[in-house]
């Protein structure tokens, strides 16, 4: 079966602006959105939400950001960077579609590029630059920025019923939401705008303050790289537009009712801790995850009574009791962190997904964890 | 064998594993261990630009029972009678852009230049400036601790980012070097670079738990960092272990409610059942953990540092306590430091 999305896709600029979720539109392919800390099991849950629905008979695809190397190897993108693949389904194990797709940010922001050139020579002259190179690597947002702009490209395909996008551990649960935004925002900052200015007689009109930011950096940085960035900018100028667009286009996706947010989380306290924080964030930006999912839970056993503690606690029955009571007060405790998050979140639907024996690295596992996300 | 082994081995520690491992707490755990052996150590956190709120810095502070926020000045976390004490500072890249162009006569302009989003634009054109600028500050402080300067660490524990953004953050001083030309920058780059490659002056702790994925990820993650920012390693702490507890060694219902009866005790069925099931569920934990740590030791050739699991998931001083008596035992059972 061939990839989707590796179809020619029209300009979007060009098109009417329906908008997904637009009534314009008739794509109403919907999106998951997978939030939390670092080391929660973030990636699995996305795999497993999208083998969910393909169970459900529907067209499933997992846009994954760092999966580990034996996941990768189970969904068979290990070195299939960015465009989706088909995951065949065992048989009988799902009547739908599984897809995944590894980001590769580079790649995607490569195409964009390519996408937006006025001609192929700009593209070329801006792939080839350094500073294009740095900013594709190492702008702050950017693997942010591009795990949306492979969404929407996805999301625009239509080829599928519903995406799951696992987000790349953030420090700032916003960073992924603002992602479209903040290239716009670069793009409109003073000094870049200084930057672009093309002509000697461009940079000597400028105030006086630009004129000291410009040669603070090439102090800091030393001249050649503020070199390096006026002729980026050069040439990249004519292309703002077609990326300012497109942000906000996929900003729309992220804000509209096909996108729904999973908060994926641990029931450990510095683990829900940071989990708690990223929920008032997201609140403050209006943003409410309708889905929670805590994953590696203890079960909690049931207590014994005090007697048959005091009669066993000498015999060789001890270890029996010392390791129920350590499992007890590792659920208790989980419970009410678990507490917390139902507090924060009360109208969402929670899925505990128990500590299953083995780590989860194949489609087996990731059914097991499906099993659990059952409604 | 003395802990103070541990922290005569280089003054800087840079700490990192996978996310979830327990790198936080691990860094409060050694720096606590250094005070206790009469060394004024420094815990280094990194905070995200502009942020009022950072988990880890709270998690922080509440280890050592404080409700402190930490900040780019230096907190006290704990002063002990032997002279010991353990501070803490939260570092961002704009706070430390700002201290950069102060120490480069740009005093004037620093406040606006950050506030104009001056930053981006030097990471834009600068690969990994931001990392650099943080790794910098790092090394500023290490050199007046180098110097005998008054009031400065012993022992300067860097919590590191999770795992795979380490390798990058550790990294970026080497892109920079290839990558600027030229101006200051480069000329700190060469020094940052300078201190990371020098196993006198620092060393990496690997934070895992004794599971599988982690297990992996820190043996990758062990080589990416030798071979791509390279720093030399110098132990792995391995969290969450947990106590082996000698269960008989396959548990059921009807053996145990014999057992339980000739004690005199009369368990419901559900008792029993919740007895076994826990049973299992620990053998097959402490099964799968066994394994990992000796995986870990074939895969990865460093001394391991074993801390235990902490049923009651709290971490406060009391745990504090417990935590850095189990890394003071593994020290002297276990690390010895490559000259």
């Amino acid at each position: 079966m061939r990839a989707p999305v590796s179809e020619p896709v029209s300009d979007p600029v060009s098109e009417p602006v329906g908008g997904p979720g637009g009534a314009a539109s008739l794509n109403l392919t919907s999106v998951i959105v997978c939030m939390g800390p670092g080391g929660v099991g973030k990636t699995t849950t996305a795999a497993a939400l999208a083998l969910r629905a393909a169970r459900a008979g529907r067209r499933a695809c997992v846009v994954t950001i760092d999966p580990a190397r034996r996941l990768a190897d189970a969904l068979g993108v290990n070195g299939v960077g960015n465009e989706p693949h088909f995951v065949p389904a065992p048989p009988g194990a799902w009547p739908g579609e599984l897809w995944a797709v590894m980001l590769d940010a580079q790649s995607t922001f490569d195409n964009l590029v390519g996408r937006y050139a006025t001609a192929p020579a700009q593209a070329e002259a801006i792939l080839a630059n350094p500073v294009y190179r740095n900013i594709s690597a190492a702008l702050s947002g950017t693997q942010e920025y591009m795990a949306i702009e492979k969404l929407y490209e996805l999301q625009e395909s239509g080829a599928y019923d519903l995406i799951v996008v696992d987000t790349p551990p953030a420090q700032h649960a916003l960073d992924f939401l603002e992602a479209p935004a903040h290239l716009a925002r670069l793009l409109d900052n003073r000094v870049f705008r200084l930057l672009m200015t093309p002509t000697r007689a461009g940079l000597r009109a400028l105030e006086i303050g630009a004129q000291l930011m410009l040669r603070a950096i090439s102090k800091i940085a030393g001249g050649q790289v503020v070199a390096d960035t006026i002729q980026f900018f050069t040439q990249f100028e004519g292309m703002e537009e077609g990326f300012r667009e497109r942000a906000a286009r996929a900003e729309r996706l992220l804000r509209s009712e096909l996108t729904s947010f999973a908060l994926v989380c641990s029931p450990r306290r510095d683990s829900m801790e940071e989990a708690l924080y990223l929920v008032s964030q997201l609140a403050a930006s209006g943003v409410r995850p309708g889905t929670v999912v805590v994953n590696r839970c203890y079960p909690l056993y049931p207590a014994l009574p005090p007697e048959a503690v005091t009669a066993l606690a000498a015999t060789p029955l001890a270890p029996l009791l010392a390791n129920l009571e350590e499992l007890r007060m590792v659920a208790a405790t989980e419970n009410d962190q678990l507490g917390r998050v139902v507090a924060a979140l009360p109208d969402a639907t929670l899925y505990r997904v128990p500590f299953l024996a083995r780590d989860i690295y194949d489609l087996d596992g990731l059914a097991e964890v499906a099993d659990h996300l059952a409604d | 064998m003395r802990s103070t082994t541990l922290f005569s081995a280089a003054r800087v520690l840079i700490v990192t594993g996978k996310g979830g491992t327990g790198k936080t707490t691990v860094s409060g755990v050694l720096a606590n261990l250094a005070a206790r052996e009469g060394l004024r150590a420094m815990v280094f956190q990194i905070g995200a630009p502009g942020a009022r709120y950072e988990p880890g810095t709270v998690q922080l502070a509440r280890l050592f029972g404080s409700d402190e926020v930490l900040g780019y000045e230096a907190s006290v976390l704990v002063a002990n009678a032997a002279g010991g004490s353990v501070h803490a500072r939260a570092v961002t890249p704009d706070t430390a852009l700002v201290e950069y162009l102060h120490l480069h006569g740009m005093r004037r302009l620093s406040r606006r230049l950050v506030s104009s989003g001056a930053l981006d634009v030097v990471a834009t054109a600068v690969p990994g400036m931001p990392d650099m600028l943080v790794l910098g500050k790092l090394k500023q402080m290490e050199r007046a601790a180098a110097a005998g300067q008054p009031e400065a660490p012993d022992v300067i524990l860097l919590d590191a980012p999770a795992a795979g953004h380490a390798v990058r953050f550790l990294q970026s001083p080497r892109g920079l070097l290839e990558a600027a030309g030229g101006g200051p920058v480069r000329a700190q780059a060469e020094e940052v670079v300078q201190m990371l490659s020098d196993p006198q002056r620092c060393r990496v702790v690997l934070v895992t738990t004794p599971e599988e994925t982690p297990v992996s990820e820190t043996v990758e993650t062990a080589q990416l960092l030798e071979r791509r920012a390279g720093v030399s390693l110098l132990a792995v702490v391995v969290n969450g272990r947990l106590p082996v507890l000698s269960l008989p060694s396959e548990p059921e219902v009807a053996g145990l409610d014999a057992l339980t009866r000739a004690a005199g005790v009369r368990l419901g069925r559900q008792q029993l059942e919740g007895l076994v099931a826990a049973a299992r569920l620990r053998l097959e934990r402490q099964e799968v953990q066994a394994a990992q740590v000796v995986r870990l030791g074939r895969e990865l050739a460093l001394p391991q540092l074993e801390l235990p699991f902490c049923f009651d998931a709290d971490l406060r001083p009391q745990q504090l306590a417990t935590l850095t008596d189990a890394l003071s035992t593994a020290v002297a059972a276990g690390l010895e430091v490559a000259p």
